[in-house]
């Protein structure tokens, strides 16, 4: 569709035309620019929802919200072509089979001996090995190898010595969706271990003797402690009112040796809820700060996160602290159980906290132990009941985590947003379906590309140049303060206002701190090579030449870094008084004669408009530069995009 | 970019042909000029009762006056109270503190103040215009918003010795009352009536720009709190007083030391200065969207939770720079 207006989000009077395409897997505008031809790309997975608005006088107006909190406010001429357009991805944004989605066409041009290497680059079995399982304490079952026993498992799990097969299935069978309690972290330093399962189905008053038993073998599998702590991460309420339908939580009464204890975090519903009343928020216009701050306190938002990051802290210490075993649940144990387990291990652990150690994380902790992804994040059209933003909020703990320890993170912010990212794109297998059951039987790993492979690839750009394995921060247990400490949760911009350039620092810290350490790296070998060279020509008196062009070449980087920070940038509308004034300032060759200038302020050098993609082969690579990255040195950037489309919003 | 005091006009409309000749004469033929109220509408219009009051439109055509309302005196005080209260409660959950943050008001002065001042930037640099900018006395809401504008379109003021003197002139020499306005703390209960936290509203947005522009300031968060310390408690003489004339008559000059030359020692000026520093030519327009402003925690929260992990971070970033 032609003659398409993209809106900036705050100026409506800053809207760009051009043309709207179509196609299987993305939604793409392309500005009629003379020299720029800035492309917008959105993948049909990332959209959430479709608005139609009324007709004005410009146009009909079309609102694209997408899952990775991009907005695209489009307004298209006929009515018409709107309603065609709004039909359309309304089909194309609500998939109903698996094959309709990216990754199955997704080709990014490796052969297969590439991809099966890609999907291996994370092993759990090395894994749990490097925990120090299996031990005189756990071992490796294979009792659900067919899913027969539970099919939202894994094949595999570990369990405590003393479990035998039969606690095993007995246990399951009093567990709701057959989740028993298995392995999740093991701490060899003293032998407690951090167990998940769903909840008990024991009503008011059913028994269970297996799952006594099973909670008396985690006990036992931990002979520094003679207790384990429960913990019920839903509110009280909530898990008495289970009761009633037959399920529940564990009395201390009926299992011997255990300390139980509810941490009230809320339901996908209320998370659901809640992430929507923050992006309405984030979705007004020009608000004032009592309307942020009041719009970000009614969310309840940071409230939840505060919880999830409490459970984790709680769980942490037990372990770290007392040496006490935890049995984590929450209902069917696979939404706050999965939170809760991986802020508790991201917490205790350091690997954790480097860039394959958090793969590694993700697919233990969510992947392999049965994260509804597909219902949680709509891969296909299914109930919008199901829908909750539960891996975001993990990420979002994550980055909370990395605001108040700046050393302690191997990776970076935008790690962690490209990773949100591709829970919604669809773009890569790892997070199709609802468990390994369903991918081994769609054949994920012999149909698509692995996820991680291709953030390993481009690790570069996902370290955080503060880290040092040998930091303090970057060793053992962190201690996030519990109180007083709310006032620590910030509101992440970086990902909620991802697309909204204008709101962030435009020169990137972390990317400069990057550069500037390879580059002392660089000079630091250069220095080396040097050094020998000399040594040799002072034994030997030849030819100055070859010296002399190295020295050349050292310049020529110097000048990259150390130069053009002052990227510069416009000024945003702060007052509506000065319309009527035109501009005679020289600078603005390009802009509006209109005086106030908006937050876009995104002038053609900016790298980040580099849009390449190979249409033909349906190579794109979404991977969006995150704000924080968006004031990049262009220098840096002019050869890095070349496989890689690179997408704004307005 | 000028500042001045309400003109006093009172009730009668008064008019004076030297004030409007000073001031015609600043703008060519034909130009246009820009005055910045820091008074409501109303607030200005008040003013006249008792003797004070704006530049009407028939004595200065060539301007255009702008009214933008910033908190002072008694208000402002009270906000800065409540939000270190909030700060400091032991007992305050999630559930309330961003309501808490909310009432006390304090980012959104922060968020004013800040708009003003591109506002005052963007007449300068964008309109070529002429600026006037004044309040009531003209020694609190104008030296905030004059100081401000300053940073943002001056790259001279942003370098440490470039920021002195911008404090020298903007806040000290200019006659803001120091001595009245920073006699007690927030948490103090003798409430004098003068007390309020201009001086500290200003270091905040300064924050706030360091904090957009990383690289832009030659200073730091290390400077900032230094300047908040000494211009309530100091051993030096720079913030002492209310004016340069009750510091000619304190002997001020000759009997106390100067900040400045404490800090610009070599051995002191270091621990001042922002590792990421790279001089930025050009005019820096802070985002003043209500998520671009954020709690200034080094202040807000500095006796209560421990800065050792951000320090370890400056530390790194410092040794970054510094091997290469």
């Amino acid at each position: 569709v032609e003659n398409v207006r993209l809106l900036d989000r705050l100026s409506s009077r800053r809207a760009v035309v051009g043309t709207l395409y179509l196609t299987a897997t993305h939604v793409i505008f392309v500005e009629n620019g003379s020299e720029t031809r800035k492309e917008t790309w959105v993948l049909h997975s990332q959209i959430s929802s479709i608005e139609k608005q009324a007709t004005t006088a410009t146009g009909c107006p079309l609102l694209i919200r997408c899952k990775n909190f991009q907005v695209i406010q489009l307004v298209i001429p006929q009515e018409r072509d709107c309603h065609d357009v709004y039909i359309s991805l309304i089909r194309l944004a609500r998939p109903v089979k698996y094959e309709e989605l990216y990754c199955f066409s997704f080709n990014p041009k490796l052969d297969k001996e590439e991809r099966e290497q890609g999907w291996k680059l994370v092993d759990l079995n090395e894994e749990y090995n490097r925990m120090g399982v299996p031990n005189n304490y756990w071992q490796i079952s294979d009792v659900n190898r067919d899913y027969g026993i539970c099919d939202s498992y894994p094949t595999e799990v570990y369990v405590p010595k003393s479990a035998t097969a039969h606690i095993i299935v007995g246990s399951s069978k009093f567990r709701s969706r057959r989740r028993f309690p298995a392995l999740s972290y093991y701490c060899k330093g003293n032998n407690a271990s951090i167990c998940r399962s769903s909840q008990p189905l024991s009503g008011f008053s059913a028994r269970c003797l297996e799952d006594e038993q099973m909670l008396q073998a985690i006990r036992k599998a931990n002979p520094g402690s003679d207790f384990i702590y429960v913990v019920d991460t839903r509110p009280k309420l909530n898990a008495m009112a289970n009761r009633a339908a037959g399920k529940g939580y564990e009395n201390e009464d009926n299992y011997s040796n255990i300390k139980f204890q509810f941490i009230g975090i809320e339901n996908i519903h209320v998370m659901r809820n809640s992430l929507q009343k923050m992006l309405e928020v984030c979705e007004l216009k020009s608000p004032s700060m009592s309307d942020f701050l009041w719009g970000l306190e009614n969310s309840g938002w940071l409230k939840h996160i505060k919880a999830i990051m409490d459970a984790g802290i709680f769980i942490a210490k037990a372990v770290a602290e007392e040496g006490v075993s935890v049995l984590v649940h929450c209902s069917d144990g696979w939404d706050r159980t999965a939170q809760v387990c991986s802020v508790a291990s991201l917490l205790l652990d350091p690997y954790y906290r480097t860039m394959k150690g958090f793969m590694v994380l993700i697919e233990k902790d969510w992947v392999s132990f049965g994260h509804k992804f597909n219902h949680r994040y709509g891969n296909l059209d299914g109930d919008p009941k199901e829908i909750s933003p539960v891996i975001d909020q993990f990420i979002e703990c994550v980055w909370q985590l990395m605001e108040q320890f700046p050393c302690a993170f191997e990776f970076n912010e935008r790690f962690l947003i490209h990773i949100q990212h591709h829970v919604y794109s669809c773009q890569f297998g790892n997070f199709l379906c609802n468990s390994q059951k369903e991918r081994r039987e769609l054949k994920i790993k012999e149909r698509t590309y692995s996820l991680w492979a291709h953030l390993w690839k481009n690790r570069a750009d996902y370290l955080n140049p503060l880290y040092r394995s040998d930091h303090s921060q970057s060793q053992g247990t962190l201690h996030p303060q519990i109180a007083p400490c709310n006032f620590l949760y910030k509101f992440w911009s970086g990902m909620y206002n991802r697309f909204e350039k204008g709101l962030h620092p435009r020169q990137s810290v972390t990317d400069y701190l990057m550069a500037v350490k390879e580059e002392t790296q660089q000079l630091e070998e250069e220095l080396e090579v040097l050094q020998e060279r000399l040594a040799n020509l002072q034994k030997s008196q030849s030819g100055n030449n070859k010296v002399k062009s190295k020295q050349q070449d050292r310049s020529k980087q110097i000048g990259l870094y150390t130069s053009n920070n002052s990227l510069a940038n416009t000024p945003q509308e702060y007052s509506n008084d000065l319309k009527s004034f035109p501009s005679r300032s020289p600078s603005q060759g390009d802009e509006d004669s209109a005086l106030i200038l908006t937050q876009d302020n995104l002038k053609s050098s900016d790298p980040d408009l580099s849009a390449n993609s190979d249409q033909e082969s349906g190579v794109e690579d979404l991977s969006c530069r995150s704000p924080s990255g968006g004031g990049c040195l262009p220098s840096e950037d002019s050869g890095k995009d070349s496989d890689e489309a690179v997408f704004l919003a307005g | 970019l000028l500042r001045s005091s309400q003109p006093l006009t009172g009730h009668n409309r008064r008019r004076c042909p030297e004030d409007e000749k000073l001031l015609g004469t600043i703008l060519d033929e034909g130009e246009r000029g820009f005055i910045i109220d820091t008074r409501s509408a109303q607030a200005a219009k008040q003013a006249r009762m008792s003797g004070g009051g704006t530049e009407p439109k028939s004595s200065y055509p060539q301007w255009r006056r702008l009214h933008r309302a910033l908190e002072r005196g008694r208000a402002l005080q009270e906000s800065f109270t409540r939000l270190a209260e909030a700060c400091s409660d032991p007992a305050a959950s999630m559930d309330r503190w961003l309501c808490r943050l909310e009432s006390s008001r304090w980012l959104s002065h922060v968020k004013a103040a800040l708009s003003t001042a591109c506002l005052a930037a963007q007449c300068l640099d964008r309109e070529d215009s002429k600026v006037l900018v004044h309040g009531a006395e003209g020694t609190d809401t104008t030296l905030l918003v004059t100081a401000l504008a300053q940073l943002i379109l001056d790259p001279s003021c942003r370098s440490l010795e470039g920021f002195q003197g911008l404090l020298e002139r903007e806040w000290i020499q200019a006659g803001h009352p120091f001595q009245l306005r920073c006699a007690r703390s927030a948490s103090s209960h003798g409430r004098g009536k003068q007390e309020a936290p201009l001086f500290l509203l200003f270091l905040d947005c300064v924050w706030q720009l360091s904090r957009q522009f990383p690289f832009s300031l030659e200073f730091g968060e290390q400077l900032l709190l230094t300047l908040f310390d000494n211009a309530y408690a100091s051993a030096y003489g720079t913030f002492l007083c209310n004016s340069e004339r009750e510091r000619s008559l304190c002997q001020v000059r000759e009997s106390t030391h100067s900040l400045w030359a404490w800090l610009n020692q070599p051995e002191e000026r270091h621990k001042f200065l922002n590792p990421l520093y790279s001089h930025n030519p050009l005019v820096i327009w802070p985002s003043v969207e209500p998520q671009s402003i954020q709690l200034w925690q080094g202040l807000f929260l500095r006796w209560i939770r421990s800065s050792q992990h951000l320090e370890e971070a400056w530390e790194e970033i410092q040794r970054l720079v510094e091997g290469n």
